[in-house]
């Protein structure tokens, strides 16, 4: 099943950049860049999670993907859905029905609905409500859910409704931005585990999250975020051992998990209004050079991608066959 | 709010005999006063309490308030009951029909206003509730007439049936035509409170998280406004509609002065004018009773419409 459409992509994303706009004085207007040239994909089958601190920008690349950036928010780049360019029209077209976003947390349900017609997102026939029952029903949730309002529902409850939500359009790629947390363990398991089962069924869903141990769990492939830029992407494998990781940043989250070490870096994100020249990290790195302030390529390497400058990370050869 | 009531109709009590009126002179007139006797006088003194001190006269009325009678007004020597009566039922529907008005043409241009910040529609609509909410209902009701009555000249002066027509002649469009001006009057100043709440908690609405999901999920802005704005502004309107019960009555004083309506609000007047005790302490029961009953509708409202108060208290 998983390798039914493999190859095919369902989300490209070519140098997405966004950027908001904010007034200063009286005409004066500054831009404030949130993401910079952001390029990702995401085949058919596969679960892609784009991992970040709190603060990268993660969920503005979930809306900005859905299209649903704010008004002062200014964006360049390309997004291709399932080979067409998205844009105003097309977002029209496959919002809600082709790609679906699973929100956050229970905010995004409106207060004074009950959960049912939520689900069913207003659709009053047999077919739906059959369908949609049948889909809670998956989730391990009761009949009884529907007629509750989101103030009567867990946090574990919550976000199983979104899901349901989400499945209800047989959506072909699905955007979860940032699923788990205020969850403890288990159900943050079991939730990411219903976004595994999706891909499974040949959606493609792109997980934005802060969690790199549980996202290693369930995904294919990661993807690395830091101060509104991927600076790496690998494949879950690549986390096996310290050496196939790519970007010094990488290897520092790597660290910081507790079975390595849970070694912290001194220093934080810097804030998007802030950023240093060149290299994002390289006011942490301890590779700084010279040749860090200049911009930095998105390169391939051993059959990821890395935003690097360091030369000693060249092509090694048994890595070149993992990938 | 029996204790409110209480409350209030002691207060006014308080304030009434805080004023330096003397009841003989008021009642009797001082032509008459000065032609009387002493015994005269003493016995007037007598009959209408004077010297018995405040507190007891204001259980005296209260214990006859209770049993119904509100004492007899001094200016038109009839029982106080009946003259609200009256007063009410001219009033009663005029008030109910700016009421009506001012609480949904306020819900509409909040909710036009809302949907989109910043958009055309709201730059005209806030601006237009900025100026209705600062005119004078007073200025606006002179400004309606001369419009209305004194240049274009299609709808009456004043009064609320025509003149010189008998009371069994009076048509409901008579009627109609008359309580437009003032109706509209209050309507205009009224709205604005109600449309500038609405369109506040709208705007919050439509940047809402809800409402973000709702367009993820392809819904047009129309049916968000159908089926998450409305459901959710419905609740605070409400509860604002039924709260401006004491604004409509408040304008009402003025409004019916300047359109010579004879409703409750100027038989107010003319209580405080011409120091008619009974009538302006009954008046103000009544209103307060209107206006507490309008406030604990809308608590109970929205303890019965909103579902997080009504489960919450079922479960716990």
């Amino acid at each position: 099943m998983r390798e039914r459409d493999a190859g095919k992509d369902i989300l490209l994303v070519k140098h997405f950049s966004v950027s908001f706009t904010r007034r200063k004085g009286w005409r004066g207007v500054t831009m404030l860049p949130v993401i910079q040239d952001l390029s990702l994909k995401v085949g058919a089958g596969e679960l892609v999670a784009v991992v970040g601190a709190s603060g990268s920008g993660k969920s503005i690349l979930a809306h900005g993907i859905m299209g649903l950036l704010p008004k002062t928010a200014v964006w360049q780049g390309e997004l291709f859905f399932r080979g067409r360019k998205l844009q105003e029209k097309t977002w029209r077209e496959f919002r809600g029905c082709g790609m679906v976003l699973v929100p956050q947390s229970v905010s995004y349900l409106d207060p004074l609905m009950r959960v049912g017609e939520q689900v069913r997102n207003g659709r009053k026939d047999r077919e739906s409500r059959i369908k949609g029952r049948e889909i809670l029903k998956s989730y391990g949730l009761g009949e009884e859910t529907e007629r509750r309002y989101p103030f009567e529902l867990s946090g574990g409850m919550s976000r199983r409704i979104l899901i349901s939500a989400a499945v209800m359009e047989e959506p072909d790629l699905v955007i979860a931005d940032e699923p788990t947390p205020g969850l403890h363990l288990k159900a943050a398991k079991r939730v990411l585990s219903h976004f595994r089962e999706i891909a499974d069924r040949g959606a493609g869903v792109l997980l934005i999250t802060h969690d790199l141990p549980l996202a290693l769990e369930v995904a294919d492939r990661i993807v690395v975020f830091y101060a509104g830029t991927t600076v790496e992407e690998a494949a879950v494998l690549d986390f096996k051992d310290e050496d196939s990781l790519r970007h010094p940043y990488t290897k520092a989250l790597y660290r910081a998990m507790p079975e390595h070490g849970f070694k912290g870096t001194p220093g934080r994100q810097p804030f998007a209004a802030e950023l240093p020249e060149g290299c994002v990290y390289g006011p942490r790195c301890p590779w700084f050079s010279e040749n860090c302030k200049r911009p930095v390529p998105y390169r391939r390497l051993n059959g990821g991608m890395v935003r690097c400058w360091r030369e000693d990370l060249e092509e090694t050869g048994e890595e070149k066959n993992e990938a | 709010m029996v204790v409110l009531l209480g409350l209030v109709s002691l207060g006014a009590f308080l304030l009434v005999s805080a004023s330096p009126m003397d009841p003989l002179q008021t009642n009797i007139g001082q032509a008459a006063l000065g032609s009387m006797s002493q015994e005269q006088i003493e016995r007037l003194n007598e009959y209408w309490g004077v010297g018995v001190p405040p507190l007891k006269r204001f259980i005296f009325w209260g214990k006859d308030l209770i049993r119904g009678d509100m004492g007899i007004s001094l200016l038109y020597r009839q029982p106080v009951s009946q003259v609200i009566r009256v007063k009410l039922g001219n009033s009663l529907w005029m008030l109910g029909m700016s009421w009506v008005i001012s609480g949904v043409l306020g819900f509409l241009l909040g909710i036009a206003a809302g949907i989109k910040k910043g958009s055309v529609w709201d730059r005209i609509i806030s601006a237009w509730i900025l100026v209705t909410a600062s005119m004078p209902a007073f200025w606006l009701a002179l400004v309606l007439l001369m419009i209305f009555s004194v240049w274009l000249k299609l709808l009456p002066m004043g009064l609320s049936v025509p003149a010189g027509v008998e009371a069994s002649d009076v048509t409901l469009k008579g009627r109609m035509l008359h309580a437009v001006l003032p109706a509209a009057t209050l309507s205009l100043t009224g709205c604005s409170t109600i449309a500038m709440h609405t369109r506040e908690k709208m705007t919050e609405v439509m940047e809402s998280d809800y409402v973000l999901f709702a367009r993820a999920r392809g819904e047009t802005t129309g049916r968000i406004v159908r089926r998450h704005g409305i459901r959710n502004i419905l609740l605070p309107a409400v509860t604002l509609q039924f709260a401006s019960v004491s604004e409509i009555f408040g304008g009402s004083v003025l409004v019916e002065q300047v359109f010579s309506y004879p409703g409750l609000g100027q038989a107010a007047v003319t209580a405080g004018l011409g120091g008619d005790v009974p009538l302006l302490m009954g008046i103000t029961v009544i209103t307060a009773a209107i206006v507490c009953a309008g406030n604990l509708a809308a608590d109970s409202l929205y303890v019965l419409i909103d579902p997080r108060i009504r489960r919450g208290r079922r479960e716990t």
